[in-house]
């Protein structure tokens, strides 16, 4: 087994009095690509959310190399760096060219400068298929265009870890696929890749490992054959018979 | 000089060959100040937008908490305040008020300055923070999620597309000033009112002078509208990008709020 990377210790969130995670334990291995499935609602991308502390945990630690992310004074934005992470929504920012987008950061954060900056840009650019659309606005692109320039804008924080918030589920069906290879690419460069998603072709084909999430909390957890075909728990076993059966 | 006999376009003539050069002073004078009031106006709207729009909550520690409270309180006043009473009402406090408490006498011009800038950053202030507001978060948050700092991504990423929102609603305050900088004739500044004023009144022909007045005030207002017109559709940019198309072409009109502020 691997070196542990991200070690999440009773996790819990609540928004008001709705409880959206209840004490998730949870452990990213260095290497490892990781499906979050689960039905909507089930607190996937809340989990993600907070593991870069886009949502504050209402209880519980995180850590990152046996760092806690939550302690006072921790580099939180190195850390976000280091853990990158993916949007539904794509997010790129509206004002800055697809170039732009992957330089800002680096500039920002890393303090490379400007060349340094465009020539690593333009490399992840190229790996994502995008080289051609470098001086695009947002606006320009179509979706699945959008989302490969997000996962170029986060790879060129040279991250150990990208976490991906259902990366497809804002596509048209034709986009999904350029979106999917480009993730089954980086997943055989042994980036660690935790990654909630409706697309269970994804989880049961790239991932090392699939956690089924239902109600806040962790249901099952085991290689996707075992998920896939054996679950031990019959709630996984309900949600796979519904979503398979579509 | 014409007679009591002249008709109108005599009197006009004689106006725009006598007075020319004071009316092209004074509508200098109302453009500088307009243009100065507003630039410093939109400064002070994106310091006030800014730190209004700051996100506070109670677990960030006591200090920051009541520090930003009592800042946002005050600037709540200040902007409630200025929208609340006439500019012109607001010249007379500001410049007799210097005057008589602080023992300063502001010069005429400077006054004018002072007072347009500070009306127009109390409209300004709430249009920016209408403006940062209708920002997608979505473009904060992937800000930070790629490390950057909220100032850094609020600098980088929000307060551009902000300010390209606001723009309509920019352009249209400075056409707003360039007319309402006529009420600083009450505290004597030399504007294009103030001139018009003084001609007319040497020799009782207020129509023939006012009629000049509106046409130049008119020029003034409908070029600077036009310039912004095309500034903004060149901020744009073309739509597409490559030839194929795509179907995904998000709405960039999306906001064109922010507006419907002063007069």
């Amino acid at each position: 087994m691997n070196e542990t990377i991200l070690q999440v210790n009773h996790l819990s969130k609540s928004f008001g009095d709705h409880e959206v995670l209840r004490d998730v334990d949870f452990s990213v291995s260095r290497g490892e690509v990781i499906s979050i499935i689960g039905a909507s609602g089930s607190g996937k991308s809340t989990l993600l959310r907070c593991m870069n502390l886009l949502e504050k945990p209402s209880s519980g630690e995180i850590l990152f190399h046996n760092e806690n992310i939550q302690r006072p004074g921790f580099d939180l934005q190195t850390y976000r760096g280091r853990v990158g992470m993916v949007f539904q929504q794509f997010n790129l920012f509206s004002n800055m060219t697809a170039l732009e987008n992957c330089v800002v950061g680096q500039m920002k954060v890393l303090k490379r400068s400007r060349v340094q900056a465009q020539n690593i840009a333009m490399a992840f650019l190229e790996k994502v298929g995008m080289s051609a659309y470098v001086k695009a606005k947002p606006r320009q692109l179509s979706g699945g265009q959008k989302q490969r320039v997000a996962i170029a804008r986060a790879l060129a924080m040279n991250p150990e870890a990208l976490l991906f918030d259902e990366p497809t589920s804002a596509l048209d069906p034709e986009m999904v696929g350029e979106v999917l290879s480009v993730m089954k690419d980086l997943a055989s460069t042994g980036l660690t890749m935790l990654v909630v998603t409706h697309e269970m072709g994804f989880a049961r084909d790239v991932s090392d490992r699939v956690v089924f999430m239902d109600g806040g909390v962790i249901v099952e957890s085991d290689v996707p054959e075992v998920v896939f075909t054996r679950p031990k728990h019959p709630r996984t076993r309900e949600f796979l018979a519904r979503i398979l059966d579509q | 000089m014409p007679n009591a006999k002249s008709g109108f376009f005599e009197w006009v003539f004689f106006f725009v060959k006598t007075y020319g050069p004071m009316f092209l002073k004074g509508a200098g004078t109302t453009l500088l100040i307009a243009l100065t009031g507003t630039l410093v106006g939109f400064i002070i709207g994106l310091a006030v937008g800014y730190v209004r729009a700051i996100p506070c909550e109670k677990g960030d520690g006591a200090v920051k908490y009541w520090l930003l409270k009592l800042v946002r309180t005050l600037l709540g006043v200040y902007i409630e305040v200025f929208r609340s009473t006439p500019m012109i009402v607001q010249s007379m406090v500001i410049f007799y008020g210097a005057s008589s408490v602080l023992h300063i006498n502001l010069p005429y011009l400077l006054a004018g300055f002072i007072i347009v800038s500070i009306n127009t950053g109390a409209y300004l202030s709430e249009i920016v923070r209408g403006g940062i507001q209708s920002v997608d978060p979505g473009q904060m948050e992937a800000g930070l999620a790629i490390g950057m700092t909220y100032g850094q991504t609020m600098l980088n990423v929000v307060l551009p597309q902000a300010i390209r929102n606001i723009l309509p609603a920019l352009g249209n305050e400075f056409v707003v000033n360039i007319k309402d900088t006529s009420v600083l004739n009450v505290i004597s500044v030399t504007e294009l009112y103030f001139v018009s004023k003084s001609a007319a009144g040497t020799y009782f022909k207020y129509f023939e002078v006012f009629f000049i007045t509106s046409v130049i005030y008119f020029v003034m207002t409908f070029t600077v509208t036009r310039f912004l017109r095309w500034l903004e559709r060149k901020m744009d940019g073309p739509q597409n990008y490559a030839m194929h198309g795509s179907q995904t072409v998000p709405d960039v009109e999306l906001i064109r709020k922010g507006g419907a502020a002063s007069e």
